[in-house]
């Protein structure tokens, strides 16, 4: 069997002592409330909306019939406010603290991009609105547009993708599209060993065979393997830069020559992009196509998981092959290609792309500007490097600074400390931080990612560090049983992963068919 | 910088520690060609929250909400009103700013409401299981395709004539990049196409959308069987998710899979986006599906909690192997939805759908009434087809100068067919009021 | 007699006359953590030797599991799945995948014996 060089021991925590004891009546402590699931305290009369009745009772739905019950939960305004308000008070949060997630770029979410995104002008219409009802909608598309051609430098944007992993499928469909156009049909893909999982998994999806790129001692790709594996069968390579190891690609403009020589092209993840914007521009790099995180580089919230938004920019080459739908500037005003024609390449979604998120970043990139961006990224770089200068003497780092935008440390300072790195982060929640990236990139063991962003201040970066040394110097001290049980502060404790996915419970069910599930 | 806590001190300090003259010098394995210390030349500095509002204002205002004027229009997007309590708890920070839960132990906020979001969906859909959401239906209609693809290990899709064309056309994007085929049937005006006769022992999936985008609803059960006899999958497609507080399921028709848009609860309609797809299907394909999946568990002390769960489909684990790349979706959506179904509860959701099913015959015997137009369904949700005497998409301009928004000409998702260039797609929510609909008939009556 | 062999990749096959048994060995099951699903093949189907025939998951991880040696797989563990846990607590017994019809027996002298691959995973890192 492949074995799976994660090394991370599924969470099966032991039960029992350790904890919090339970003390109070209720079970909730002070402000930590336990709250059902709404399925538990609804009755189905209940309602917290005051609708009128219908005028009309008569039912014209053709063949159908109308269901019976549903088996919703009803509820009164109060309860869903307190139930709602008890759910998000168990969450961490950036506007609570800091989140070290190397990759995630867990930036400040402003509240004006939250105001504007509310301007009725932009959340009360409809898409299929006739266009002279929608001009200022696709105005802004339009500027927004620009701004992302501007600070990379590319030919063209898609902005239809509903996220990353979306952008990057669009732009290697752009590539592959290319490519059959001028009668070329090349079937594998190169992606270094530290790539994202989204990066093969995106490839493999286009009947790519996905060609693993070793790393080099130093971190980067190894480039000369990676000349190695060039050939008239492969189609392009994805690389992201500055790459998952927090590191720049040094050698990436030779990279982009010797890729477009071989006559393939070049993807470039641009997760990372929050390192170098308003400083390099991907153009310049080289780069045929490159997604852009609005949920990461331009602050857009990440909401619990989304909603997120994954702009294309592409290079010359790939700019005839972008998918419907587009927004046009024409000299009467602007109007939408919303059928794919000529070499497009489809479409990826409906309508036209993920406008609420299109109205905040617009907003962010506005109150930065090009000064703003560019000292947004120097401070995002900044606090990585303090981070990793101020650590690297008690925690092991992967490679020696400097770093880009994120700090990569292993487990080797954790060696025979019987402390893995998934208890170091665990005791981290306990201090009130979430744990910095774990496990990723595969290539580093026990990889710890940190990503601090340019919204740190000195200060929270220096309670930060601080603790990190607490916690690495106590590991190395033997007290082991305080990582192994943690966390134990928080509003669960460790929980069982391993039980949850042998036996799934994905849904709340009644109790009589529980019941009868068990018969 | 109001975003930018670091000061000049902070800067020079932090350097001192790290030993460098300046944040230049960490830049140094940026090739001297592409590096820059400078800004970009030509483009704007930063601005004021005063500033930046006037001119996002600005745009806002060159639009036209749709809640300003008497508004008709569906065709995969629908106005509903959002009660006040929704938005207020989404822009709490701790759900607004919370990351993917994948550390459970701080993300049971989260975890809960993706519970509650996953069985508030099955019980809509009448299925067994659903994900914690998609980007939108399309795309989430095109997964549920290449999931059904991957259950039968066929490779020929049929996509019915009453489907969304934006759904038919992400379908048939991913189908000719990702390897299979995906045949289209005309579009089914009436409502009556025979989808049983689309379905051999070649096809994985045929996939109806219901209420179809003409919005004729039909009992799938018979479809379900024909497939099943002949080892396809069935996929059911809604778009306006408020329809199955009315409607027989497609769970309790024999669907397969059912894919959804859940914009219609808690999310405005935004342009477009971002909305939130739904995915349910039956307990035994559950590890073919796509997307996040939140479990029950216990924790160390014994207490009921939640978790991200069956993770080894996802790309971050399973890579090329994968059953979707799909990474970030559509996480505060989705909550939105769940908060606002919350809301409405067992009865407010079945009320709100009859108000729009009377809402939509009230419109229906005004418009019928009007000379030139004619009512193509017999049946009906929230919205319907109607057939002009003239071009839809002309007479659809000339309401929208005189301030209606009359609808979706058919030619606007469908183009370049003149056989439907006289037809209009016409929706009726709990928002349009009895004046609305005596506006748009009267306006109607003027130009048609 | 049972014979008992062993690969590289760490899979054992136990051999009975022309058909064998074949799991995962106890190391691996220790390098994987607590096993939650295990992806076994159809009935019927051929494999060949070094290619994927199986897939076990843990929580954090998916990995494939090669053929020993080419055959065609004549039955499965069904056992497992309702109880995967037996990978675990009895990987090289109850916590087999598949049995095989052998296609080429040969195939099973270029494989270890127990001797050689208890000094193999004793030189693992």
């Amino acid at each position: 069997m492949a074995m799976n060089s994660t090394g991370r021991g599924t969470t099966r925590p032991e039960t029992g002592e350790g904890g919090m004891p339970a003390d109070t009546f209720s079970g909730n402590r002070g402000l930590a409330m336990e709250e059902p699931l709404i399925f538990e305290q609804g009755e189905p009369a209940r309602a917290g909306v005051d609708l009128p009745e219908p005028p009309i009772a008569e039912l014209r739905l053709g063949d159908v019939k109308p269901r019976s019950g549903i088996g919703l939960p009803g509820l009164s305004e109060p309860q869903v406010i307190r139930h709602f308000t008890r759910l998000s008070q168990k969450n961490y949060a950036i506007d609570a603290g800091l989140y070290p997630l190397g990759s995630c770029t867990m930036k400040h979410n402003p509240r004006l991009n939250e105001a504007m995104a509310r301007l009725p002008g932009f959340a009360d219409i409809h898409p299929l609105q006739p266009v002279a009802t929608v001009q200022g909608a696709l105005e802004l598309i339009d500027s927004l547009a620009r701004w992302l051609l501007d600070l990379t430098g590319m030919a063209a944007v898609a902005m239809s993708p509903g996220a990353g992993a979306h952008g990057e499928q669009c732009g290697m469909i752009a590539i592959r599209a290319a490519l059959e156009a001028r009668g070329d049909k090349r079937s594998r893909v190169l992606v270094p060993e530290s790539a994202h999982g989204t990066n093969p998994a995106t490839a493999a999806a286009l009947g790519y065979a996905v060609d693993a790129i070793p790393g080099a001692a130093d971190g980067r790709v190894d480039t000369a393997a990676l000349a190695a594996k060039l050939g008239p069968d492969v189609a392009a390579i994805m690389l992201t830069n500055p790459n998952t190891c927090g590191l720049f690609e040094h050698d990436i403009i030779e990279i982009a020559r010797l890729v477009h020589d071989a006559g393939a092209l070049f993807y470039c993840d641009g997760a990372n992009f929050n390192a170098i914007v308003g400083r390099v521009r991907p153009a310049d790099l080289g780069i045929d196509a490159m997604h852009i995180n609005l949920h990461k580089t331009f602050s857009t919230p990440h909401g619990g998981g989304g909603p997120g938004a994954g702009p294309v920019v592409l290079s010359h080459a790939l700019a005839s092959f972008a998918p419907a739908s587009a927004v046009v500037r024409g000299p009467n005003g602007f109007s939408l290609a919303e059928h794919p024609e000529g070499s497009s390449f489809g479409r990826l979604k409906a309508f036209h792309g993920q406008m609420g998120m299109f109205v905040r970043a617009l907003a962010y990139i506005l109150s930065h500007g090009a000064d703003g961006l560019l000292q947004a990224s120097s401070d995002a770089v900044l606090n990585a490097n303090y981070v990793l200068a101020s650590l690297q003497d008690v925690m092991s780092p992967a490679f020696p600074g400097p770093c880009m935008h994120e700090a990569l440390f292993d487990d080797r300072f954790l060696k025979e400390t019987g402390v893995s790195t998934l208890d170091f982060a665990k005791a981290m929640l306990d201090e009130g931080y979430h744990p910095m990236t774990v496990y990723f990139p595969l290539a580093v063991h026990g990889a710890m990612l940190i990503e601090p962003t340019e919204s740190e201040s000195k200060e929270s970066l220096d309670l930060f560090i601080a603790t990190l040394r607490y916690l690495a110097e106590r590991a190395k001290a033997g007290a082991s049983e305080h990582f192994v049980a943690a966390p134990r502060l928080t509003p669960r404790r460790r929980l069982d992963e391993t039980g949850a996915a042998r036996k799934p419970v994905l849904r709340w069910r009644p109790e009589e068919q529980l019941d009868q599930a068990a018969e | 910088m109001r975003y930018l806590p670091l000061t000049q001190d902070d800067r020079a300090a932090m350097l001192a520690r790290i030993g460098a003259g300046s944040v230049d010098d960490l830049f140094r394995d940026v090739p001297e060609s592409a590096r820059r210390s400078s800004v970009i030349e030509g483009l704007p500095s930063h601005l004021g929250e005063l500033e930046v509002e006037r001119r996002l204002k600005t745009l806002a205002a060159r639009n036209l909400p749709a809640g300003s004027v008497p508004s008709f229009m569906g065709a995969g997007a629908y106005r509903h009103h959002i009660p006040a309590a929704v938005d207020h708890l989404i822009q709490r920070g701790e759900f607004l700013t919370s990351y993917t839960p994948y550390q459970p132990e701080v993300s049971q906020g989260t975890l809960q409401y993706l519970f509650e979001f996953q069985t508030q969906v099955a019980l809509l859909t009448g299925m067994d299981v659903a994900n914690a959401s998609m980007y939108d239906g399309s795309t989430a209609c095109a997964e549920a395709v290449m999931m059904a693809n991957r259950v039968t290990k066929r490779s020929r899709a049929v996509l019915s004539g009453g489907l969304h064309p934006h759904y038919a056309e992400v379908t048939r994007t991913q189908a000719r990049w990702t390897g299979f085929d995906a045949v289209d049937a005309p579009p089914d005006i009436t409502g009556t196409e025979d989808l049983a006769s689309l379905v051999d022992d070649t096809t994985s999936c045929i996939v109806v959308q219901n209420p179809s985008v003409f919005g004729h609803i039909r009992d799938l059960s018979a479809l379900a069987e024909a497939c099943h006899a002949k080892g396809a999958l069935l996929v059911v497609v809604v778009t306006e998710i408020v329809s199955l507080g009315l409607l027989t399921p497609p769970g309790e028709m024999g669907a397969d899979i059912v894919v959804a848009e859940g914009q219609s609860l808690g999310n405005a309609l935004n342009f477009g986006g971002p909305y939130v797809g739904l995915f349910a299907t039956r307990d035994k394909f559950v590890r073919q599906m796509p997307g996040r999946l939140c479990g029950e568990t216990i924790d160390a002390d014994g207490k009921r909690g939640w978790v991200l769960t069956l993770s080894t489909r996802e790309q971050h684990i399973r890579r090329e192997k994968a059953t979707s790349n799909i990474c970030t979706n559509s996480g505060l959506c989705a909550l939105a939805f769940t908060i606002h179904l919350s809301l409405l509860g067992e009865a407010g959701f079945q009320k709100l759908a009859r108000l729009n099913h009377a809402a939509a015959i009230g419109l229906a015997d005004r418009l019928a009434k009007v000379p030139g137009v004619s009512v193509i369904n017999r049946g009906f949700f929230n919205e319907f087809t109607i057939r002009l005497r003239g071009d839809a998409a002309a007479i659809v301009d000339r309401l929208a100068e005189q301030r209606i928004l009359a609808g979706v000409p058919v030619s606007r998702l469908i183009p370049g067919k003149p056989e439907l260039a006289n037809l209009l797609l016409v929706a009726a929510t709990e928002t349009n009021t009895e004046a609305d609909m005596d506006a748009f008939a009267a306006a109607l009556a003027e130009v048609v | 007699m049972a014979m008992l062999k062993f690969t590289k990749d760490h899979e054992w096959i136990r051999v009975e006359g022309d058909e064998a048994v074949v799991g995962i060995t106890d190391y691996a099951q220790q390098q994987l953590g607590d096993v939650v699903f295990v992806e076994l093949p159809e009935i019927g189907k051929n494999v060949e030797q070094g290619r994927d025939a199986a897939v076990v998951e843990s929580v954090k991880a998916a990995s494939e599991v090669y053929a020993p040696v080419d055959g065609t797989v004549l039955a499965v563990n069904d056992a497992l799945a309702d109880e995967p846990a037996t990978v675990n607590t009895d990987a090289q017994g109850k916590g087999w995948f598949f049995r095989l019809k052998l296609a080429k027996p040969a195939q099973l002298d270029s494989l270890m014996d127990e001797a050689a691959y208890t000094a193999f995973t004793a030189g693992l890192a």
